[in-house]
């Protein structure tokens, strides 16, 4: 297929197909890092997860909206405001359903599905009624928009770019706050080993409690930064949570370096087969060799050593 | 009342007493029907099947999904419905009688749309139906219509291959849409080669196997490349640099849903010109634009048979009714004309056949007229859809469209091509 073109053409395809997958295994990651740690550190399954990135998202165009009404001199810097509110909604969304349904849950992990699943379904529902069943698009910043040509034929998207900076920004954060903090030596603590961590003085509610919040406040900024790339519709939760699910379980669920070293192949791999292949076939082929590494790793790439 | 005529018929011999007494009979049952329908035909003459119709009423069901996925696609599609049965109902009604509506939620699920059509028919007893928006869901109702013998109107482009008694299609089948399109954009951009990206489910496979077929054998044009994602899918990077790579004269879409936004979006940041690049979609209609952002996509040729824009008188009062009815800001794609047409082209229907009987209004259906339609004059086909005109439009970055090109003739119909099966 490549028979037709000059090595620089060739070349500089590479370049952007390279590009190219660096921004979805950014995505990934940044879909991936919240479930990582309600699923991976709580052991919580949230099936409402994609609702919380939603979430995020509405803010970020009522968000957009709104300066545009109100603020257009600073509309060109909503977007930072659009993700921090997106963080403080969707975390304070979370410590709320932490504190009304997942708490009484704990003990019973298989339940927090159906739990959460309804949940999922009653927050579709709440946006439908509230904000109406059309999606809805943001309006971005001119110097969001385009690309900045690198060569005559290679040329990188701004909104890449801020998507990877964005997801390198909180990855540290959160690698951080879990492995040099002292809020995140307690959530490790309770994780391992909850009566335990009562015992020696820390307060288990509340830790658990901030721990979900921060998780479904990096989905809302997560489904922030997807409005530089999809629409927002009361039911676009969906498309993301099967993907999230995958990367976190094929990482290893208790491990923040699995889920990066999995976003990045599944991405990698992804990409690179949908060059050569199809979308549909890049897709069946890469679920399928998830399915065959799990089955011969079933704890997942990268695993904590614990003691059960 | 029967029991006692036959009574009377015993005690009574002469003819003129037996005629002024059964007449005097009925005048209590005259003195309870309300006013209107005495310029109507008696309800029982009208109605044979037992059908919802009463001296003042007519039910009529419409199914569509006003949850779910789709929701966002079908609900212009119950407004332009609901418009079309409160301006029949101003207009009087059909054979005199008022349409009540029965509104069910299909909920964008198909089994459900089965269900709930099974519902309206043998509960109901719906004259007609107004539903269906995919193909699925279609699919997943047609039987439950023939078995119980209702009446659809289907307001939706889609594949063809399909013709029932009990449907009549409002919007057009593939080769409507996709030949007068690929003509145009063959002899006007002088486009030689293409590259089709479509959604991976029937409509978009079979529409392009149509536009391939047409390509290759009438064109003598290439297919380079022929792709298909996932519904939802938001990744297109990966394709847009194959794109690129292949260099095709015109990028052919059939994109649905939430994909559709991302796959502009990405073309867009990617840098390809879409005034330089031409693109031409079957699958991008006004209401999809809301959601795209008229930037992402402007230059783009959309080829349907209705557009807002669209300069007729019919056009202009249709726009005005539907903003007037539900809000300044909705705006109104293909389907949701489409919709419109379904409530009037049953009434023409049961008016020239005098009855609600489905069996004769089927009947009647074929070379009705209607001259008010808003994408200017449709004619129902022996074949239940529509003679229609195709146009090809650019989208503007107010998120409209400018009509650039309009087939001269009504095109036929015909769901079932020669030679592009």
């Amino acid at each position: 297929m490549f028979g037709d073109y000059s090595l620089a053409d060739l070349s500089s395809i590479f370049v952007m197909q390279g590009f190219a997958g660096l921004i979805l295994f950014s995505v990934y990651v940044l879909m991936a890092l919240g479930l990582a740690i309600i699923f991976g550190q709580m052991g919580v399954i949230n099936m409402a997860h994609g609702e919380f990135m939603i979430l995020g998202a509405y803010v970020t165009y009522l968000c957009s909206t709104f300066f545009q009404e109100h603020l257009p001199a600073l509309f060109s810097a909503y977007f930072f405001v659009a993700m921090a509110l997106a963080f403080l909604a969707s975390g304070a969304l979370g410590m709320l359903v932490e504190w009304a349904l997942i708490r009484h849950l704990y003990k019973r992990p298989l339940d927090t599905l159906l739990a959460t699943w309804g949940l999922s379904l009653i927050l579709q529902q709440a946006y439908r009624s509230i904000i109406g069943p059309r999606e809805v698009g943001v309006e971005l910043p001119t110097w969001m928009m385009g690309s900045i040509p690198v060569t005559d034929s290679i040329e990188v998207q701004i909104n890449g770019l801020f998507v990877i900076a964005v997801t390198t920004v909180i990855t540290l954060g959160v690698a951080v706050l879990i492995y040099r903090s002292r809020f995140g030596a307690q959530i490790r603590a309770v994780m391992s080993n909850r009566s335990m961590a009562g015992a020696v003085g820390i307060d288990t509610e509340k830790v658990d409690r901030y721990t979900f919040g921060l998780g479904c406040g990096i989905a809302g900024i997560a489904g922030s930064a997807f409005t530089m790339i999809g629409s927002t519709g009361p039911t676009s939760g969906q498309l993301y949570i099967v993907d999230t699910f995958l990367i976190v379980v094929f990482g290893g669920a208790a491990s923040l370096l699995g889920t990066i070293a999995s976003a990045f192949s599944i991405s990698q791999t992804q990409s690179t087969l949908e060059f050569f292949l199809s979308g549909s076939m890049a897709k069946v082929l890469t679920l399928l060799a998830v399915v065959a590494i799990l089955m011969l790793r079933p704890q997942g790439l990268f695993t904590l050593k614990v003691r059960r | 009342m029967a029991k006692d005529t036959s009574d009377t018929e015993n005690g009574l011999r002469s003819p003129l007493r037996r005629k002024l007494l059964m007449g005097m009979a009925g005048l209590p049952a005259l003195a309870m029907m309300p006013r209107p329908t005495f310029a109507a035909a008696p309800t029982s003459a009208v109605n044979t099947t037992g059908l919802a119709v009463t001296d003042t009423e007519v039910t009529v069901g419409i199914l569509h999904s006003a949850t779910g996925t789709m929701a966002i696609s079908e609900t212009g599609t119950i407004q332009a419905e609901k418009l079309a049965i409160a301006q029949i109902n101003e207009m009087g009604g059909v054979l005199g009688r008022k349409i009540k509506i029965i509104q069910e939620d299909g909920a964008s699920d198909w089994p459900t749309f089965a269900e709930k059509a099974k519902k309206l028919l043998v509960n109901d007893h719906c004259a007609a139906v107004m539903g269906c928006w995919t193909s699925a869901s279609r699919k997943a109702a047609l039987p439950v219509f023939e078995q119980y013998n209702g009446l659809l109107y289907y307001p939706t482009f889609y594949e063809g291959l399909e013709q029932s008694k009990n449907v009549i299609y409002t919007g057009q089948e593939a080769t409507q849409q996709i030949l007068a399109s690929l003509d145009w954009v063959s002899k006007e951009k002088g486009a030689k080669s293409f590259f089709m990206i479509g959604s991976d489910y029937i409509w978009p496979r079979t529409s392009n196997k149509i536009a391939r077929k047409h390509i290759e054998n009438v064109l003598k044009g290439t297919v380079v490349g022929e792709e298909y994602y996932p519904l939802g899918h938001t990744q297109f990077n990966s394709v847009i640099n194959k794109i690129k790579l292949k260099k095709p004269d015109v990028i052919f879409a059939d994109v649905v849903g939430g994909s559709n936004v991302a796959f502009y979006k990405q073309l867009k940041a990617a840098g390809i010109d879409l005034s330089k690049q031409t693109l031409l979609t079957i699958s991008v209609t006004e209401d999809e634009i809301d959601g795209i952002g008229g930037d992402n996509i402007a230059g783009a040729y959309s080829c349907m048979k209705y557009f807002q824009s669209l300069k007729n008188p019919n056009n202009e009062k249709f726009v005005a009714a539907f903003k007037k009815m539900w809000g300044e800001k909705t705006v109104l794609g293909d389907v949701t004309q489409a919709g419109y047409l379904g409530p009037f082209l049953w009434k023409m229907a049961v008016e020239k056949a005098g009855s609600f009987d489905v069996d004769k209004v089927v009947a009647a259906s074929p070379g009705i007229e209607f001259k008010e339609a808003p994408e200017g004059y449709v004619k129902v086909h022996e074949n239940h859809h529509l003679w229609s005109k195709t146009r090809v439009a650019k989208a503007l970055p107010t998120g409209q469209f400018e009509v650039v090109y309009e087939s001269p003739e009504l095109i036929e119909p015909n769901p079932f091509p020669k030679g592009y099966q």
